[in-house]
């Protein structure tokens, strides 16, 4: 190697940067957000799995009860708890409808009669009163966490954001609501009040969202104080433009999250509610009424609170799959910026 | 052409006068951060003002008063000829939201990572309305992404696929969309690795040459402002220990915490590297008060704050 040759001429040597010539790379496709989360998602098979078997549930829950021959409510003191009698399994000799080696079907007068899970000691169908069950379930879970994302954003975001005294006195609120138990205010509410579904919905959501107003508050704490949202304060922002492009879409993941291990709380302790007797009235089911009411005969007929119980599980089971694998796709701090 | 007027009328007057800025924060009942203590300084038009000092200096909290993230504790702020340290009225506000911007230290914290790039490079102009239609919008954006040395295709991309440099290109673009009189770059380099410090260094000084604004420019790294200032101002310990054209600081520095700042540059000599003489400095050691220092003009431009003994002592040594 000759010398010479790590000679630069000035010319060469001149300053980068100067060209205004970035490198562009042109394969770098524009994922958004929301994009890389679902990849995210889907890559994680626990998770996959878990929405399908909620995808699942929430069909059968919304079709199941309008395909059945059967109502939930309706009666019959000639059928009653006949054992599981499926189609097309009954040909391999399981779920034929037989006991102890004896058609019941046959012996109580309804050979031609199908039920899935077999009857209740009313005879009510409990193959649609599951899915029925599974229904309100749904709905009372979902109502109830929806009324605490309302207000616990709400007010995490203004105990966050404005801070100062008026984040003292709403977290002293805070403290006391979450210092009286929660049955007590339950039952209390639902000895005033009529008991139903929008009932069990506030009995739910009353002190449900305390944990929500936590987490978003402690968010908007860490937001506030960023270069982003200092760029933007001087740039001119209104505080409304703030909290509504810069620190919801941030708290967003956070919510979603909690959101997500919120409707298995709310499935479950709708669920105790109706097993300790505050469900919702007869002739209405909700899964924790159905295993309330199987119970009684577990030890005769076990397959009427095991099949809710399961229906109960898998669901719970799958939301915090899922809530696990969305904290993995969401989470800030399992992302490299 | 009302503007052109307005701004012929005020060239005589500096861009920005601060007159004793302090800026106090109340830890407690018994104790209180006095993060900057009675600084004055003016800029003119066009001109770029370094602010150096260690950390913890003030350097930073003094950029953040002047923009008004902190409401200062006492002294007069003075920009485009109206005081906006008090209480703003809704035009002062507006003068002071888009005539002056600020470009922050950290590029990946700075940008919203749930924003598109086109949206927060086009956010000044959202919040002002200062478009017809989104084409005008668009166009806008793209021609600042141009000035940056950004492609029209990053104007699609969110900040986390952006390189380092390319995100504090981003924030330049943001600030400079507004086209402001002043920029304040709050450690705007600090975060880059060194080879796109001098990309954005050189680029900050290129839109200077092109738009005319002034650039408030903080930084710690000496060899970096004496390229870019043309005014540095030395902070310690909140306050302006000597402030002087970049020719005053860095040949005839007086104050011995600049000279211990300018003994600590490394020399890119090797043999000169070996033996160079590093000064050390405690002020409390030295028992120097900077609050019973007063200004001393030491020539039209270099400005020292010391007693009257200190700055015979430190002169004579010089």
């Amino acid at each position: 190697m000759d010398k010479q040759e790590l000679r630069l001429t000035p010319e060469e040597a001149r300053l980068t940067g100067l060209s205004r010539e970035e490198y562009t790379d042109s394969n770098f496709a524009g994922h958004s957000y929301l994009h890389e989360i679902l990849i995210t998602l889907f890559s994680n098979r626990a998770t996959a799995i878990s929405l399908a078997c909620i995808a699942v549930i929430v069909l059968m829950a919304i079709f199941a009860p309008i395909l059945s021959p059967y109502s939930y409510r309706e009666v019959h003191s000639e059928a009653t708890n006949l054992p599981m009698r499926i189609p097309g399994l009954e040909k391999l000799g399981i779920f034929d409808g037989t006991r102890a080696g004896v058609d019941q079907y046959e012996r109580h007068g309804v050979p031609d009669e199908y039920h899935y899970f077999g009857t209740d000691n009313l005879g009510r169908d409990i193959w649609t009163r599951v899915w029925t069950g599974t229904r309100i379930s749904l709905l009372i879970a979902l109502l109830a966490v929806a009324l605490d994302v309302l207000i616990g954003v709400t007010y995490g975001m203004i105990a966050g954001f404005f801070g100062g005294r008026a984040d003292l006195i709403m977290q002293r609120v805070i403290e006391v609501l979450t210092g009286i138990p929660n049955l007590i205010i339950m039952m209390l509410l639902l000895l005033v009040m009529e008991p139903g579904i929008p009932t069990i919905c506030l009995a739910l959501a009353i002190t449900g969202w305390v944990n929500m107003s936590r987490i978003v508050r402690a968010q908007v704490l860490r937001i506030k104080g960023s270069e982003y949202v200092l760029a933007s304060r001087t740039l001119g922002s209104p505080a409304m433009r703030i909290i509504l492009r810069k620190i919801l879409p941030n708290t967003m993941g956070q919510i979603i999250i909690t959101f997500m291990f919120s409707v298995p709380n709310a499935i479950f302790f709708e669920a105790f509610l109706a097993f300790i007797g505050l469900g919702v009235p007869i002739p209405m089911a909700s899964l924790g009424t159905l295993i309330n009411d199987g119970y009684k005969s577990a030890m005769l007929y076990p397959y009427q609170v095991l099949l809710p119980a399961a229906v109960l599980s898998v669901l719970m089971l799958s939301f915090n799959l899922l809530g696990d694998g969305l904290r993995d796709a969401i989470d800030p701090q399992m992302r490299s910026m | 052409m009302n503007a052109q007027t307005e701004r012929a009328e005020r060239a005589g007057q500096p861009l920005l006068e601060v007159e004793g800025l302090r800026q106090h924060f109340r830890m407690s009942r018994h104790y209180t951060v006095k993060a900057v203590d009675d600084v004055s300084f003016t800029i003119h038009r066009g001109e770029i003002f370094g602010l150096v000092g260690e950390s913890g200096s003030g350097k930073s909290t003094t950029g953040r008063s002047i923009i008004r993230l902190y409401t200062p504790t006492a002294g007069r702020i003075r920009f485009c000829g109206q005081d906006v340290s008090g209480r703003l009225t809704a035009q002062q506000t507006l003068l002071l939201r888009t005539r002056m911007q600020m470009i922050f230290q950290d590029p990946i914290a700075s940008l919203n990572p749930r924003e598109k790039v086109i949206d927060i490079i086009a956010e000044g102009i959202d919040i002002h309305h200062m478009y017809e239609s989104r084409a005008q919008r668009r166009d806008m954006v793209l021609a600042m992404l141009r000035k940056v040395g950004l492609a029209p295709e990053h104007a699609d991309r969110y900040p986390h696929q952006l390189s380092g440099g390319q995100r504090q290109r981003v924030g330049i673009a943001r600030a400079l969309i507004m086209k402001p009189d002043l920029i304040i770059a709050d450690e705007a380099i600090s975060a880059l690795d060194v080879s796109i410090q001098a990309q954005v260094v050189n680029l900050l000084k290129q839109i200077q040459q092109e738009t005319g604004c002034a650039i408030l420019f903080i930084a710690h790294d000496l060899s970096m402002v004496r390229y870019i200032s043309d005014t540095i101002g030395v902070l310690h310990l909140g306050h302006l220990v000597e402030l002087g054209t970049t020719q005053d600081v860095f040949e005839h520095a007086v104050h011995p915490y600049t000279r211990a700042l300018l003994s600590a540059i490394p020399r890119p000599n090797p043999l000169l590297e070996r033996d160079r003489p590093i000064e050390s400095y405690d002020c409390r050691a030295a028992g120097v008060d900077y609050t019973k220092g007063t200004l001393h003009h030491l020539s039209d431009t270099h400005l020292l704050l010391a007693t009257d003994e200190e700055r015979d002592r430190w002169t004579r040594g010089a």
